[in-house]
């Protein structure tokens, strides 16, 4: 757990003082990852290397797992957080071995032990030990080296970390995928992270909880769906951007919206039975088809029915596509919006139809989330302090 | 290919131009003078180098530890002014340097060596300097960030990274000072200077040959003796030189 208690900055500059960071409060919980979010000179860097002592606090406390760290020695305190930078900083003067075990060295780890260490952590992050623990940084790619920083930060096992926009450096293609990998990781670990970016679709993905800067305030600190639903003022609106009730999409899973009552046919039924149960269901263009796993096989079309005489398993037509009850409704929206479709039938992980997800739903599921979370969201901002 | 062809007549070319150059000075009997010094250079070409390696090895004891300690965070007040000390002292002449020390400690090799010390402390001292203020501030974040003391920064991260810069100041304050070391002779302090200037005097060219074709020799050996130090200590993931 995380605990910042009015945490101030003032910088003194030749054109005055600059209040950086001004009285933070707020609270990471354990096995949560915090992103500090804002555009560039709002406090968000200046807060996060308050948490170390990169930049000394003006004012103010910050705990770590309830323990004050006013009083703790520096480099203790530093040995204790793991630290990722943008820049990564790895040290090209040390082999990947080196970098990675710098930290368990400095705790007085034994050498059989930091070795062992290293080869875990390689593995973790994927990355071959034996073809990787003996080269140096520079040979490594971006997306590599920053592996190699995050496995560094982590080496020692700490119950913090302070990321500052670690995957800001790295190309979109990558970021994806190393993001992917750390949630990944921190799913197993459950460290206390902060997490500096700019980024609102990456704040989004990764953060539990949100907390969006603006010229050194904590303006509103909440989950991030709460964020896009309820944003608390003009500024938090204008930075999450007009598509935030998009960017929701990806926070929504398929098996919050999806409806089990989907009708079907089977390949055995007659089509006069197909246009039956299309009437019965009120489906305007076509009907499911499925075999007798609950597989889905094919689409028996209204015009079909009403022109043919003869059975299913003849007159069918592919499936345009399905989704995984997993799958996130932005996915979803996407393969509707591709397929002209205003519905799409849902398969669980064994691929047996369990339910279908229409536009309306979704479309009414955001709105009403919309709608109910306006009145929580309005209280847990009363928290927060201004 | 006529490019190669040309090359081919002027590599030829050459030999015969050596050859025929090996013929003269043989029958000249140049190389039989030159032979006849060789005691004399054997002699003075330790004590150039005894010289040399006193004063620079002074010069490197003191320049590091100056330069370590500008670059400290601590100095950073200072470290641009001193610099500028040290920058203006670079400029002035190593034979005003020599006179100067003369002057003060009168004749010998304990002038020469304290004026050879400060025109070689420069150079090591600015690159040590620019070398240390020259490492990534990242590298120096992450360092911090980690937890490693200031000590430990310096000595596992900063010098390091710096020493590819530190070895270059040396090489090139230190094949200075080899090719410096012959003006200690004005001063009374011996060294290959004495065959050179003397051979100026006298009007010998082959006494002056046989003084300064030795001491370009040993600027050579002394530079490449510090290349090849700096090729096996700076890390290999730091080192140019070895991809």
């Amino acid at each position: 757990m995380i605990q910042l208690d009015n945490l101030t900055k003032v910088f003194d500059t030749p054109k005055g003082a600059v209040v950086a960071s001004d009285h933070i409060s707020m609270e990471v919980p354990s096995g949560e990852i915090c992103i500090l979010l804002g555009p560039s000179g709002c406090g968000k860097t200046t807060t996060l290397k308050m948490i170390n002592r990169i930049v000394k606090p003006t004012s103010g406390k910050v705990f770590i797992n309830g323990e004050d760290t006013t009083d703790m020695n520096t480099q203790d305190l530093r040995r204790n957080i793991g630290y990722v930078i943008q820049q990564i900083g790895l040290f090209p003067n040390m082999t990947i071995e080196e970098n990675i075990t710098i930290v368990p060295k400095l705790l007085g780890w034994d050498k059989a032990k930091y070795k062992a260490r290293a080869r875990d952590m390689m593995a973790m992050i994927s990355m071959e030990p034996d073809a990787f623990l003996k080269r140096f940084p520079s040979e490594l790619s971006g997306g590599q080296q920053q592996r190699i920083g995050v496995a560094r930060a982590l080496a020692a096992d700490p119950p913090v970390m302070l990321m500052d926009e670690p995957f800001g450096a790295i190309d979109p293609i990558n970021r994806a995928v190393i993001q992917d990998e750390f949630l990944k990781m921190q799913q197993e670990l459950n460290k206390t992270i902060m997490f500096v970016s700019h980024d609102i679709d990456e704040a989004i993905k990764m953060g539990d909880k949100v907390a969006i800067f603006r010229e050194g305030k904590l303006v509103q600190y909440s989950s991030p769906d709460d964020l896009l639903a309820a944003p608390k003022n003009e500024f938090v609106e204008s930075f999450l951007g007009e598509d935030r009730a998009l960017k929701r999409l990806n926070l929504v899973k398929v098996q919050e919206v999806v409806s089990d009552e989907i009708g079907s046919v089977k390949p055995s039924d007659t089509l006069e039975a197909a246009l039956a149960r299309m009437e019965d269901y009120g489906y305007q263009s076509a009907i499911l088809m499925i075999n007798e796993q609950r597989q889905p096989v094919g689409l028996v079309t209204r015009a079909t029915a009403r022109t043919t005489k003869g059975y299913c398993r003849d007159h069918y037509e592919n499936v345009p596509a399905t989704v995984y009850l997993d799958d996130d409704l932005r996915k979803v929206a996407s393969i509707m919006f591709a397929q002209d479709a205003t519905w799409l039938p849902c398969v669980d992980d064994r691929g047996y139809v369990c339910g279908q997800i229409t536009q309306r739903a979704i479309t009414h599921h955001l709105g009403s989330r919309y709608r109910a979370r306006e009145a929580v969201s309005r209280h847990s901002d009363s928290v927060i302090k201004e | 290919m006529p490019i190669q062809s040309m090359k081919g007549a002027l590599r030829g070319f050459l030999l015969v131009v050596i050859f025929c150059a090996g013929v003269w000075t043989q029958s000249s009997g140049i190389i039989e003078e030159f032979l006849w010094y060789l005691p004399d250079v054997e002699y003075l070409a330790i004590q150039h180098l005894w010289l040399t390696a006193i004063s620079g090895g002074l010069a490197i004891l003191v320049a590091i530890p100056l330069g370590i300690l500008l670059s400290r965070p601590s100095m950073t007040r200072w470290a641009e002014s001193l610099m500028q000390v040290l920058n203006i002292g670079t400029t002035i002449p190593t034979l005003a340097v020599l006179a100067l020390s003369m002057s003060f400690l009168g004749i010998g090799s304990v002038p020469a060596i304290f004026g050879l010390f400060v025109a070689t402390l420069l150079p090591i001292a600015r690159n040590t300097y620019a070398g240390l203020k020259g490492v990534d501030a990242a590298l120096m974040e992450a360092a911090a960030g980690i937890g490693m003391s200031p000590t430990q920064r310096l000595l596992k991260v900063e010098l390091p990274n710096a020493l590819y810069v530190i070895f270059a100041g040396m090489r090139t304050a230190l094949t200075i000072n080899v090719g410096t070391v012959p003006l200690a002779f004005l001063i009374g302090a011996g060294g290959l200077g004495e065959l050179i200037f003397t051979g100026i005097d006298l009007y010998d060219p082959v006494m002056m040959l046989a003084g300064a074709i030795p001491t370009a020799l040993l600027a050579i050996v002394v530079d490449a003796l510090i290349a090849t130090t700096a090729f096996l200590v700076v890390p290999r993931g730091v080192n140019p030189a070895r991809p």
